[in-house]
C-alpha cells in the first residue's frame, strides 16, 4: 500500500505577534513547526503501513526552509518526502494551492507508485480553512472522508475502506472505495517518538525537491496569484472593545461577600437573566 | 486589482443560503445566514434564496417552509432519496448543478463539518474562490463580496475578495451571525430540480450513525449560558466545579484550548478560533487567560464575566465584569449564591 501524506510547515501560532504600528505578522524568531493537526494523518498512515505493509510519503509545498518539517517527518518513521518548491506557487490561496498538490501526487504516483490513500490534517492552524484537503480530493477524483475519527477497517483485495467519520450530533460509519483521501481529526492517536535507525535514516536521507516543471506541471497560471481567485485586500487587526471590565473589589472581603455582589452585578445588567436562568432550572 | 468580470459570468445574480438538513434537522446555521444573506441581498437590490437538499419527504418540506419563514424570497429544490445521509458525492453534484444552471452571484454555507466539506468540494467543482470562516460579511461600492475572517489563530482579520469567478463563495460558522426573526411568511417560489445519478454512481454508503445522544451532547454553541474554564483551574479534579456552577444554573461547561491539550476536557466543548463560537446571555470564564484564539469564540455573548488571579489578563479587555480572585474558590461560592438567588422563583414556577 503506497500512502501519502500531505503535510503543511506553519509559524507556531502561539507565538505569533503582531506589529503594533504596521498591523503585520512579526515573524521573525516565531519558531515553526508541523502542523499540528497534520501529525494525527501521519501517525494514522504510518499504523496502516506498520500492518499492511508498504510505504509512506510525505508531501510539502513551501519554501526550501520546510525541508526541516519533511526530515522530521523521516524520523517520525516516514519512508520518502517530497517538497514541492518553486516561485510560482507563492500566494496561492486553497483553490491553487489543491492543484499544485494534486499534480505532484499525480506524479508521485508516476514515480513511486499510485497512492491508495492520501491523508491531510483536518485543517491547518494558521489557515484555519480545511478547504485544500476536499481540493485535491475533488482534483484526482479521490472519495473524500473528512473529519475521520478512527479507520475501522480496510480490504486491499476489494479496495473497501471503512471509517468513522465525527458529524454534527454525531459519528457516522462510513463505506468507501480506495483511493480516498482523508482528514483525520485531532486527538485520536499520538505521534510516536521514531526509532534510532529512523533518526539516522532521515538524516542522511534525500529529500526530493521538485519545481513546478519537475511535478509536470504545465498550466503555471493555475498557480500563485494567478491561480487563485480569492485575493486579500485588507489586513487589520480586531478594533479593542471601548470600554474595559467593570472590576468588582475583593479585598477585605469574603468570597461569599464577593459572589454576591457579581451575582448581583450580573442580574442587574441583564436583569432578563434572572428569569432566564430560574427557567433554565426548572 | 479588479478587472472586468469574464461574460460568462455576467448573468450570476442572487445570494443563496444552503440549507443544512441532517437526519431530519435544519442546522441553525442555516437561519443564521438566511438573516445574512438577506441584508446582502438588499444591498445588493436582488433575491434572496434557500438552496433545499434532501429525501422526499417532511423533514425536506419542513426545511422548505422554514427557509421562507427566515427570509429566503424563493427555494431551489431538490429531492432524492439519494440525499437522505449526507454524504459528498451526491451532494457536491446535486449543489454544483443548482449553481450552474441557476447561477448565484453569493452562495454561503455553514462551516459546519458538513458544510466544510461540501464547500471545499463544490468551490473546487466550480474553480471558484471559497473564504472559510467569515466573521462578517459585506457587499463593496462596486456590488462585489467582501468577506472578513480572522487569520494567524484570530490575532489579524483579513478582507478577502473572490475575483473574475462566479459565485463568491464563503462559509460561517455557527452563532457568528445573530439569528434573524422567524416571520410566517407562507411559502413561495420552489423551483425543483433533478440529479441525474443514481446509487450504484455512489462509491460511499452509511452504515450506520451513533448519535453522541442527549446527555453526552455540548450543545455549546446555543446555550443561554456558558461557564469556562482556563488554565487557572490549576487541575483535572477542578473540573468538577465548573460542571457544578453549570449545573446550577442551567448552562453548558466549555473551556480554553489548553485544556484539551492537556486532556482534562474533550475537544468538544473546546471554545475559540479553532473551538466553537458561542453567543450566550452569560458567560463566565474561570482562569481563562483571554487569548485572541478565545477572544475570537466568546466576544458575541451579551454579559462576559472575567475571574482570573492576574490583574493584566487580556480577558479583562473584553469582559463586561471582572474580578481579579482565583477561580478555584469562587466557583463554589457563586454556586451557592446562585442556587440561593435563584430558588424562590423556582418555586413560584413550580407552584404556578
Amino acid at each position: 500500500m503506497h500512502i501519502v501524506v500531505c503535510i503543511k510547515q506553519v509559524p507556531d501560532s502561539a507565538q505569533i505577534r503582531v506589529h503594533p504600528v504596521t498591523n503585520t505578522i512579526m515573524r521573525q524568531g516565531v519558531p515553526t513547526i508541523i502542523n499540528p493537526y497534520d501529525l494525527f494523518a501521519l501517525e494514522e498512515a504510518l499504523k496502516l503501513r506498520d500492518s499492511h505493509g508498504g510505504k509512506v510519503t510525505v508531501l510539502t509545498m513551501g519554501p526550501a526552509m520546510a525541508e526541516e518539517a519533511l526530515r522530521k517527518s523521516l524520523t517520525y518513521g516516514a519512508d520518502g518526502a517530497v517538497l514541492l518548491t518553486d516561485r510560482c506557487f507563492a500566494g496561492s490561496d486553497t483553490l491553487a494551492t489543491s492543484f499544485a498538490l494534486s499534480k505532484a501526487i499525480a506524479k508521485i504516483g508516476d514515480a513511486f507508485g499510485t497512492p491508495d490513500i492520501v491523508f491531510t490534517g483536518k485543517q491547518t492552524i494558521d489557515g484555519d480553512t480545511a478547504q485544500v484537503g476536499p481540493g485535491i480530493a475533488k482534483r484526482l477524483n479521490f472519495r473524500q472522508l473528512t473529519y475521520v475519527a478512527k479507520i475501522t477497517s480496510i480490504d486491499l483485495a476489494s479496495r473497501a475502506i471503512t471509517v468513522e467519520r465525527r458529524s454534527e450530533g454525531g459519528t457516522q460509519i462510513l463505506n468507501s472505495r480506495l483511493p480516498c483521501l482523508i482528514t483525520m481529526l485531532e486527538g485520536v492517536n499520538a505521534i510516536r517518538r521514531g526509532s534510532l535507525d529512523d533518526a539516522l535514516r532521515a538524516a542522511c536521507s534525500e529529500i526530493v525537491k521538485w519545481n513546478a516543471a519537475d511535478a509536470g506541471i504545465e498550466e503555471i497560471t493555475k498557480c500563485g496569484l494567478r491561480g487563485s481567485p480569492t485575493v486579500v485586500k485588507r489586513v487589520f487587526a480586531p478594533t479593542p472593545r471601548a470600554q474595559s471590565a467593570v472590576q468588582i473589589e475583593t479585598s477585605d472581603k469574603t468570597l461569599r461577600h464577593v459572589a454576591d455582589e457579581v451575582v448581583a452585578s450580573i442580574l442587574t445588567q441583564q436583569p432578563a437573566l434572572e428569569l432566564a436562568l430560574s427557567s433554565n432550572l426548572a | 486589482m479588479k478587472k472586468e468580470l469574464p461574460e460568462h459570468f455576467r448573468e450570476y445574480r442572487h445570494v443563496w443560503v444552503f440549507m443544512e438538513l441532517e437526519r431530519g434537522q435544519v442546522h441553525p446555521v442555516s437561519f443564521e445566514l438566511l438573516g445574512e444573506g438577506r441584508r446582502l441581498a438588499d444591498q445588493l437590490g436582488v433575491q434572496l434564496a434557500g438552496a433545499v437538499l434532501g429525501p422526499p419527504g417532511e423533514a425536506t418540506s419542513h426545511a422548505v417552509t422554514e427557509a421562507f419563514a427566515y427570509g429566503a424570497d424563493l427555494v431551489y429544490l431538490l429531492e432524492t432519496p439519494l440525499l437522505t445521509d449526507y454524504r459528498n458525492e451526491p451532494f457536491t453534484k446535486a449543489l454544483t448543478d443548482l449553481v450552474v444552471t441557476y447561477k448565484p452571484e453569493i452562495l454561503l454555507l455553514g462551516a459546519t463539518t458538513l458544510g466544510r466539506d461540501l464547500a471545499g468540494s463544490v468551490a473546487t467543482t466550480l474553480l471558484t474562490g471559497l473564504t472559510a470562516d467569515c466573521t462578517e460579511l459585506d457587499v463593496d461600492t462596486d456590488g462585489s463580496l467582501a468577506a472578513t475572517r480572522p487569520t494567524f489563530g484570530g490575532s489579524l482579520l483579513c478582507t478577502i475578495y473572490t475575483l473574475n469567478c462566479r459565485p463568491q463563495m464563503a462559509t460561517v460558522r455557527p452563532r457568528v451571525m445573530r439569528m434573524p426573526l422567524r416571520t410566517n411568511k407562507p411559502v413561495g417560489r420552489v423551483i425543483r430540480h433533478d440529479l441525474p445519478m443514481v446509487e450504484e454512481e455512489i462509491a460511499t454508503k452509511v452504515l450506520g450513525f451513533l448519535s453522541d445522544g442527549k446527555s453526552e451532547t455540548a450543545n455549546l454553541a446555543y446555550a443561554d449560558v456558558v461557564v469556562a474554564g482556563g488554565l487557572g483551574l490549576g487541575a483535572a479534579e477542578n473540573m468538577r466545579l465548573l460542571k457544578n456552577l453549570a449545573r446550577t444554573i442551567g448552562g453548558e461547561y466549555g473551556c480554553s484550548r489548553p485544556l484539551v491539550q492537556k486532556g482534562w476536557m474533550p475537544v468538544d466543548r473546546q471554545i475559540g478560533q479553532t473551538g466553537k463560537t458561542i453567543r450566550p446571555k452569560l458567560y463566565i470564564a474561570a482562569g481563562i487567560s483571554g487569548a485572541i484564539q478565545h477572544r475570537v469564540g466568546v466576544e458575541g455573548a451579551d454579559l462576559i464575566l472575567a475571574v482570573n488571579t492576574d490583574p493584566n489578563a487580556p480577558i479583562f479587555e473584553f469582559a463586561h465584569l471582572g474580578v481579579v480572585a482565583d477561580a478555584i474558590g469562587l466557583l463554589p461560592a457563586l454556586t451557592e449564591v446562585f442556587s440561593r438567588r435563584l430558588a424562590p422563583s423556582r418555586r413560584v414556577k413550580l407552584v404556578t
